[in-house]
């Protein structure tokens, strides 16, 4: 063993009181930090599979119309002026994606993007006995759905079949209309374009303004119902990253010439909730590890107090200042290894104890990054709060600190 | 005179910096090979503080000090270091062992600081070193454990593992009763006699600079007296 690891080893069990403090200190830096980095974890992922289970993170669909100034038409100097005083905003009407079977093999290979799925999605009138209310249709092929949407596990009652005239509906809407699985709606897309559906099922997607305004069927005939026919209006896409779906949106709007909307851009509000949640958990952590910082440093420099005749021999029979300095950079390290050690074992404890008894309204994991994370934060905080300590025993004088009592 | 191992030449030390006292005045003094002297001297004469610069422990105000034919003047604090670990041992009045580690760990320190670890070969020479003083079953001892006597032993050991060409003992017997102080410097003597190192003992003790093959009375931080009671 280097004679620096053996005397630092050495050094921390003669001091067996003063090393059990430090590291008892270490330690509940460890824990706090592993608790609060697992539960903050597990609060934002929570809020983010409600807030994204019903919703794609990417959506590309056709850009809005822009108004064309009108210009002179004909030959001579007066020709291409504006004759238009005034260029109004033109209404947006529901178009086709042009080729849609291309862009979404295209968007389906882009690296980063795990799932595509087509839509035809659009505004129509449920109707059922007195009860008229608006609803979003949206066209889907099923097996491109799941893979964005959880939708078996949403769906209440019933069963997730889009077969025949088959329809879901959402649970608000549901009660809104006074139906139940088996029951018939009819759905009004505009002149001349009417339907009936039966009710295969009942959603709840988590968000009442989906479970109130969704009415799910076949591409197909939402296609019919939409006017769009062949076509789809949108297209959805599910992201590994979720973090990273606005600057995908970029991408593909840059690719497809589509008009990319992430998830991100229509939740600001929670994403400000979460950089805040983060934010404050982070100072809560910076606090516990300056506190564990100063509790190391002070101990260390406690010890070197102590041990200042000690190293005064040492430098005296040959010992150079750099392996001192490096045998209390060691105890530093070796205080923070302990306590990552404990205070993991301890925190992922608490972490189960708590989720075992039911304190916790969301699943908290705790993964092996995190202990990484935990490990080199205390060793890293150990060394630093070792540096002063050791710097002032490297520079003892040895015939000052033998005379020292 | 034999070949020194070490040599002062002129060497004065003053402490403080508004307020400047000189405690060595012009120091001359020469330690041959395989030499066996006592520095003796009142309180306040500055016999530790001449220990300390023999010892490169300190540096000189003014003067030369030359270990082995080095002139140190020109060292840094890495090359002093280095030359004391070679050429120098100490054993100070509290043996200054190190309490966490055991008796045949601390004598084995100099040899682990040289090589950068510590082996079962530098424990295997500590060991030998430590029968040789008469503590070979006490090698696993810890300091605690050990009386006055025999730490003072494990520190003569420690002094002598790596070969030094002079040891420096301060006061090594001044806090052992008269038994016990006797054996420690028959120990000494052993060594010098069979291993050749020079050693220079600072103490109070007039009846054991007598023992000694030459004594050396420092008064006022000037050498007032250098004899060779023996004639050698």
């Amino acid at each position: 063993m280097p004679l620096e690891w053996f005397l630092a080893v050495r050094f921390l069990r003669e001091g067996r009181v003063q090393t059990a403090l430090i590291v008892a200190g270490a330690s509940f830096g460890v824990l706090l930090v592993v608790f609060l980095s697992a539960l903050m974890a597990g609060l934002q992922q929570d809020l983010l599979n409600k807030t994204l289970g019903a919703q794609p993170h990417v959506v590309l669909r056709t850009p809005d119309e822009q108004a064309r100034p009108l210009r002179s038409p004909g030959h001579g100097a007066e020709s291409g002026e504006l004759v238009a005083a005034r260029v109004e905003r033109p209404t947006q009407r529901l178009r086709a994606i042009s080729d849609w079977l291309r862009v979404l093999e295209e968007a389906g290979r882009t690296p980063g993007v795990s799932a595509a799925s087509p839509t035809a999605t659009g505004p129509a009138l449920a109707t059922r006995g007195g009860a008229n209310n608006a609803v979003t249709l949206i066209g889907i092929v099923p097996e491109r759905f799941r893979s964005i949407y959880d939708i078996d596990r949403r769906v209440k009652s019933g069963r997730f079949d889009l077969s025949g005239d088959r329809i879901l509906i959402g649970k608000d809407l549901a009660i809104d209309l006074g139906v139940v699985v088996g029951d018939k709606i009819r759905l009004d897309g505009g002149p001349g374009r009417d339907d009936i559906g039966t009710v295969a099922g009942v959603f709840d997607l988590g968000v009442r303004d989906v479970n109130r305004r969704w009415v799910i069927l076949s591409l197909r005939r939402a296609q019919t119902l939409l006017d769009l026919p062949g076509g789809i209006s949108q297209i959805e896409l599910r992201v590994s990253d979720v973090f990273a779906a606005s600057e995908l949106a970029h991408t593909l709007s840059g690719r497809t010439g589509l008009k990319a909307e992430a998830w991100t851009d229509s939740n600001t509000e929670l994403l400000a909730g979460l950089s805040a949640q983060s934010a404050s958990s982070r100072l809560i952590q910076l606090f516990v590890i300056l506190g564990v910082a100063v509790a190391i440093a002070s101990v260390l420099v406690i010890s070197v107090v102590q041990k200042q005749r000690q190293i005064g021999i040492l430098r005296a029979i040959g010992a150079p200042r750099g392996r001192i300095l490096r045998v209390f950079l060691i105890q530093g390290g070796l205080v923070g290894l302990l306590g990552s050690i404990f205070g993991g074992a301890l925190g992922g404890a608490m972490v189960r104890v708590f989720a075992s008894t039911g304190s916790f309204t969301f699943p908290v994991t705790l993964d092996a990054p995190l202990f990484l994370r935990a490990t080199l934060i205390a060793v890293g905080t150990g060394l630093l709060a070792s540096v002063l300590p050791a710097r002032r025993a490297a520079h003892l004088q040895p015939a000052e600190a033998i005379r020292s009592e | 005179m034999s070949e020194p191992v070490l040599e002062l030449s002129g060497v004065r030390k003053s402490f403080g910096t508004h307020v400047v006292t000189e405690v060595l005045h012009g120091i001359d003094l020469r330690i041959g090979r395989g030499e066996f002297a006592a520095l003796v001297g009142p309180s306040g004469s500055g016999k530790s503080t001449l220990l300390n610069l023999l010892g490169l422990l300190d540096r000189p105000s003014a003067g030369r000090i030359a270990v082995l034919g080095q002139d140190t003047a020109s060292m840094d604090e890495a090359g002093l270091t280095d030359l004391r670990a070679r050429a120098l041992g100490f054993v100070f009045q509290f043996h200054h062992l190190l309490p966490a580690l055991t008796a045949v760990e601390n004598v084995a320190m100099p040899l682990a600081i040289a090589r950068g670890r510590l082996t079962d070969d530098h424990l295997r020479q500590a060991g030998a070193l430590l029968d040789a003083v008469g503590l070979g079953a006490r090698t696993g001892a810890k300091i605690s454990e050990l009386s006055g006597g025999q730490q003072q032993r494990v520190a003569i050991a420690r002094a002598l593992v790596a070969r030094p060409r002079l040891v420096l003992a301060d006061e090594p017997t001044g806090n052992l009763d008269t038994k016990t102080a006797s054996e420690t410097f028959e120990v000494m003597r052993r060594f010098h006699a069979e291993a050749g190192v020079s050693f220079l003992l600072v103490t109070h003790d007039l009846s054991l600079a007598q023992r000694c093959d030459r004594r050396i009375t420092i008064v006022d931080g000037l050498i007032a007296e250098d004899t060779r009671p023996g004639g050698a």
